[in-house]
């Protein structure tokens, strides 16, 4: 832990009218990244357990009411919940760059690679409301409007269906608020970025606002089996 | 020291890794494997999950303290699952009169 400040390349400073990287609490800037990576994945723990809670519910109501729920599963579009997967892991792939990026010092790049996360996120969500439409349409939102066609539901009682349903948008929706919130935090970080306020010293903020982004990506890499997948879509 | 990152090429190998994965799940639920389809799509989510964290957040390269804050998380997260199932699956055991 005790490696000599003057010897590091990251305590040099890069730019001399940038408040310092260092905050009085620390000793040393690696004591600070590993404080506030800390931090991040204490929080991360946290919000595990609060996506935890719908998905024990969901696990519970899915082995209770399985056709219901496989009947729901099979009203919802493969093909764009795969493209919204694929969406996703591309921003992650831009997320690590950024990261990669901000520690490299590159502000430019930076800049590039926080804004194509920031439309990929902005893609997914247009792709995630569209489907909302579409459920709409089809009259498949629990309490608002669901008069669901007969063959939608494949013999299954309707209220097991639209339990399903409501399964659906909680999930869906709580996904899309943190996806809307890390939009939030990607832009300040693309707008501090590009003011030049990042600089190497400062690459955790990245990183720590990266591993906000990839946790919720992993959430949506459970969302899609469970929500898509449900006992296959063979005929 | 947390100072080793991985690479660009890293990077893209894992993103290859998980686009591979992503195809790979969509494609199997349309094989009818029965039981399985469900035990298949969770664990190729576990993969993917365990290459996002491992490379895309650097646990692979992190330190014990926080590989320990993530761990937790998981204990916690098992804790709520099995016991919220333990209770809803054994009700059925012991008959009770009802009120």
């Amino acid at each position: 832990m005790s490696e000599s400040a003057a010897g590091s390349p990251l305590v040099t400073p890069s730019a001399r009218h940038l408040r310092p990287a260092l905050h009085h609490q620390f000793e040393e800037l690696e004591q600070q990244y590993d404080a506030s990576s800390f931090g991040m994945w204490v929080f991360l723990a946290t919000e595990m357990l609060f996506f935890g809670g719908v998905f024990t519910g969901y696990i519970m109501y899915r082995s209770l009411y399985y056709s219901g729920f496989a009947a729901g599963s099979h009203g919802l579009e493969v093909d764009l919940g795969a493209a919204m997967t694929f969406v996703l892991l591309a921003s992650s792939f831009t997320m690590a760059m950024a990261v990669h990026a901000a520690r490299a010092g590159k502000r430019v790049m930076l800049v590039g690679l926080l804004s194509s996360t920031i439309i990929l996120g902005i893609a997914f969500l247009a792709m995630k409301f569209t489907e909302y439409f579409h459920k709409w349409h089809e009259q498949l939102v629990p309490g608002l409007n669901f008069h669901p066609a007969v063959e939608s539901l494949r013999g299954a009682p309707e209220h097991t269906v639209e339990l399903f349903m409501c399964f659906y948008f909680f999930m869906t929706g709580l996904h899309a608020l943190h996806m809307i919130i890390g939009i939030g935090l990607l832009s300040v970080m693309a707008i501090l970025a590009w003011r030049g306020k990042i600089s190497r010293e400062h690459y955790n903020r990245v990183e720590v606002s990266g591993l906000y982004w990839h946790f919720v990506d992993i959430i949506w890499i459970y969302l899609f089996p469970l929500l898509y997948l449900i006992g296959g879509r063979y005929k | 020291m947390s100072e080793k990152k991985p690479s660009v090429g890293t990077y893209t190998m894992v993103f290859v890794a998980l686009l591979i994965l992503a195809a790979l799940t969509t494609g199997i639920a349309y094989i009818n494997l029965g039981e399985l389809n469900t035990v298949v799509a969770l664990a190729i989510a576990a993969l993917k999950m365990c290459l996002v964290g491992l490379f895309f957040m650097h646990l692979w390269y992190s330190r014990g303290l926080i590989r320990i804050v993530v761990l937790a998380g998981f204990f916690w997260l098992a804790l709520m699952v099995s016991f919220v199932l333990a209770d809803v699956f054994s009700r059925s055991w012991i008959k009770l009169p009802s009120p």
